[in-house]
């Protein structure tokens, strides 16, 4: 912990002398006040991360997490962790001396199983199964796409993932990011040697070091996941990049890293090493009520029922900041609150996503994949220096600041997994969205709307898998050829393809919640009470300024203009007929 | 609307000596304060109202909401107090309808007006207005004002009542009475102006409203009692 910790201080105390020096040149108030510091900064005393004296701690300090800040352990003490740990396993294994339940809770979570029973659809769901519009498909694939599994050597998806204590990586989670990095095509593991990788050679990281830096998670350590889903940073969910290993209050106002700076877990708060917060069971209208029905009026109210099982634990705004989180005491707080039992927070307060200038792909057509140039692949870039081209992937668009797409959600989300039927005529929905004005239980949420061209059996219309990554005669990446891509995926997996292959256009919803700007940048009303706003498209619900009744519309301005007609020519009647009073 | 009698009319009065016609005090303060305040909360209400209707873009979305809302609450508070004002000094039963001459009225408005007809009806001390103008007064108070404040109302307190079954259809509901009430009013609204040009001179009905003084017959028996009890309801008389 003190390695990570103490990470990139000496800058800040450098500047700080400067800035001292600069100061009690320029005024002797200015000397007085900072005399403190200097005092400090002079005799080369480093100050406390959180220490009030140093006005730069507070970004070096460790990000507010779930649990309060404050240890006693400091793991660089143990003795246990300064070993030469020659694999990450035998980290682990020195992990469990201690924390002997960590593994078992680990293997019980998503994190590990990649499988998650929809209880609302009767749906398998979760990354060893589903297809998504960006790579596809882990199984045929795992070396590459298990480099992000919680674990070491998952390496066949149609397996279970492996059972020994062991095989779960603490170090991802838990290890500074600095000292400890899962390789890309490794199944989870680290590179334990020297090793040729785009040109240059990686070094193997020092995991002794790595498992005495270990401290809550930190936002880098979710990152180095969430983050770069779908082949880079940024790609796939559109309000999850490296922009938010260092935000500022624009970019998002919880995680800023000089105000609150919290960590995920700060929200995504649980206990066992369970998360709330899946995209798999969205809550689209979380609760501030108990089991029992009773009201949790205070977020700390609320925190503790979560802890003491009388709630299920939430990652909703609500969690803190309730269902009618305006100010009540006037009347556009009282008109704000009005709406949040139709609009979720995010759909005011994430206005845009890929704010923190980290592009987002919003486009990926696989059906040009595999063009080759004199035989080789080539890339194209974009005017932005993303690419627009490869023969891997195929054509791209990215895109940065992206208004949201909107839609009624209650959470629940109809996927369309590889047995499934689909009308290759239409645009296929990968995650179909449930949710209505008149359910109850749904709200107008943001999403991030990935639009795709994805391969699927012209014969039997079905999507299919595809084996991308591997140095066999097969893998797409290696041979751009997909008549031997798609039933070598089909084949490992033990499903029949047709050998027609067509490419579908599909969409992929990803709810956006992350990236919470400043409320003074939340939508402006007019942006939705308008005629052709945001939320255009949205059915079910009458928005005044939007919406009117069309034909009492038609009646009362009809009503309206030929009174004011009827009048006006009443008035000229009298003016012409004026002189008949004094004529009777 | 207010109406006097027509010159032809008071010809025929004059000639009649025990009926007199003196400048009597018929809208007091608190009516005309009443009449005014409320003329301008419903011109604000219409201004702001169709501006969140979106057939007007007079101000930002949020600023109409507002306006909107702040002079609903004191039109509600003045309709509230008017209403008390209205039972307890008996002046509620100049609005009860009394169909007694109503066509007559009509056809005086249609085209009497125009020909130059006497006007039909007098107004007196017990009954300022003429059916028409009650049947119109009456419309107002007993179906477009409520309608509009209980759905204005139910539309302010959406909070209380969002969670209940088939919370979104009733809100279309409210919003459709409401909308529809506005149209009613804003309607209303022209005619009523309208008719205050057709008085004596086109200013003369306004005038009454602000100074509350209109000339109308007094039975020697009412003035005398004016006299006595209410000389502050009597202008010195010039004749």
């Amino acid at each position: 912990m003190a390695n990570f910790a103490s990470k990139g201080r000496r800058p800040h105390i450098k500047a700080l002398r400067g800035l001292v020096m600069a100061v009690s040149a320029l005024s002797f108030v200015s000397l007085l006040s900072l005399s403190n510091i200097e005092a400090l900064a002079a005799s080369g005393q480093e100050t406390l991360p959180h220490s009030p004296v140093n006005a730069d701690a507070k970004a070096s300090a460790l990000q507010l997490s779930g649990k309060p800040a404050g240890g006693t352990a400091d793991h660089s003490k143990f003795e246990i962790l300064q070993q030469d740990f020659k694999s990450g396993p035998e980290v682990t294994k020195a992990c469990l001396s201690c924390h002997t339940e960590a593994a078992d809770q680990v293997q019980h979570t998503l994190h590990w199983k990649w499988e998650t029973k929809n209880e609302a659809t009767g749906q398998t769901l979760g990354k060893r199964t589903v297809i998504n519009s960006f790579c596809g498909n882990v199984a045929s694939n795992e070396p590459r796409c298990t480099s992000c599994h919680a674990g070491y050597g998952w390496e066949d998806m149609r397996q279970p993932p492996p059972s020994d204590p062991e095989a779960v990586d603490c170090l991802v989670c838990h290890a500074d990011t600095a000292l400890y990095k899962k390789f890309p095509t490794k199944a989870g593991h680290p590179l334990y040697e020297p090793t040729p990788w785009n040109g240059k050679i990686v070094q193997p990281p020092n995991l002794s070091m790595a498992a005495q830096s270990v401290t809550n998670p930190q936002r880098e350590n979710c990152g180095s996941c969430h983050y770069y889903g779908g082949g880079g940073d940024g790609v796939k969910h559109g309000d999850l990049d490296s922009s938010l290993n260092h935000p500022d209050a624009a970019l998002d106002v919880h995680m800023n890293a000089d105000g609150l700076n919290m960590a995920c877990t700060a929200c995504h708060s649980g206990s066992g090493h369970q998360w709330p917060g899946s995209r798999y069971s969205t809550e689209a209208k979380p609760t501030t009520i108990t089991n029992d029905g009773e009201e949790t009026k205070t977020a700390k109210i609320r925190s503790l029922d979560q802890h003491a099982g009388l709630m299920e634990p939430s990652a909703s705004c609500e969690s803190c900041h309730s269902a009618r989180p305006h100010d009540g005491n006037d009347i556009m707080g009282i008109k704000l609150n009005d709406h949040t039992d139709t609009v979720a927070c995010q759909t005011c307060h994430v206005p845009e996503f890929a704010r923190g200038g980290v592009a987002t792909k919003t486009l990926w057509d696989w059906s040009t994949a595999g063009k080759l140039k004199d035989g080789k692949p080539y890339k194209v870039m974009d005017e932005h220096g993303h690419p627009s081209y490869m023969s891997e992937k195929g054509d791209f668009e990215y895109a940065e600041n992206v208004q949201p797409f909107y839609s009624w959600f209650n959470g629940e989300t109809t996927w369309t997994l590889l047995d499934d039927t689909i009308d290759p005529t239409k645009v296929v929905e990968i995650n179909a969205l449930g949710g209505s004005a008149t359910d109850g239980k749904s709200r107008i949420w943001p999403f991030k709307r990935m639009h795709s061209r994805q391969p699927y059996d012209k014969a039997n219309n079905q999507l299919v898998y595809n084996h991308v990554f591997g140095k066999d005669d097969t893998a797409l990446w290696t041979n751009f050829d997909w008549d031997k891509s798609v039933p070598a995926a089909m084949e490992f997996i033990g499903k029949d393809f047709s050998g027609e292959l067509g490419f579908v256009d599909t969409y992929m919803y990803w709810p956006i919640t992350h990236m919470v700007a400043p409320k003074e940048q939340a939508v402006r009303c007019t942006e939705c009470h308008a005629k052709e706003g945001r939320l255009d498209g949205i059915t079910g619900i009458y928005m005044p300024g939007r919406d009117n009744f069309k034909w009492l519309d038609w009646i009362g301005y009809a009503a309206f203009g030929l009174t004011l007609l009827g009048v006006l020519i009443h008035a000229l009647l009298r003016i012409i007929f004026r002189n008949r009073k004094t004529q009777a | 609307m207010t109406d006097i009698p027509s010159s032809a009319q008071s010809e025929e009065l004059a000639n009649k000596p025990d009926v007199k016609k003196r400048a009597v005090k018929i809208y007091t303060r608190y009516e005309r304060f009443w009449h005014w305040s409320q003329a301008l909360l419903i011109f604000i209400l219409a201004f702001s109202g169709f501006n969140l209707h979106g057939s007007l873009t007079l101000v930002p979305f949020p600023l109409a909401v507002m306006v909107h809302t702040y002079a609903a609450i004191l039109l509600l508070l003045l309709w509230l107090f008017t209403t008390f004002w209205n039972f307890t000094t008996g002046q509620w039963r100049h609005y009860l309808p009394q169909n007694k001459g109503l066509f007559a009225v009509i056809k005086f408005y249609a085209y009497g007006i125009i020909t130059g007809a006497p006007h039909p009806y007098s107004k007196s001390l017990n009954r300022k207005q003429n059916a028409l103008q009650s049947l119109a007064y009456l419309t107002f108070m007993v179906i477009i004002g409520p309608a509009l404040w209980l759905s204005g109302i139910a539309y302010l307190l959406y909070g209380l009542w969002e969670n209940i079954q088939n919370g979104q259809q009733i809100f279309t509901l409210v919003a459709f009475v409401h909308t529809a009430a506005a149209f009613a009013m804003i309607t209303f609204v022209v005619i009523h102006v309208y008719m205050t040009t057709t008085g004596k001179t086109v200013f003369h009905y306004i005038k009454t409203m602000i100074t509350g003084y209109e000339k109308i017959e007094l039975t020697p028996a009412e003035e005398a009692y004016l006299e006595e009890q209410q000389p502050g309801m009597l202008k010195k008389d010039t004749q």
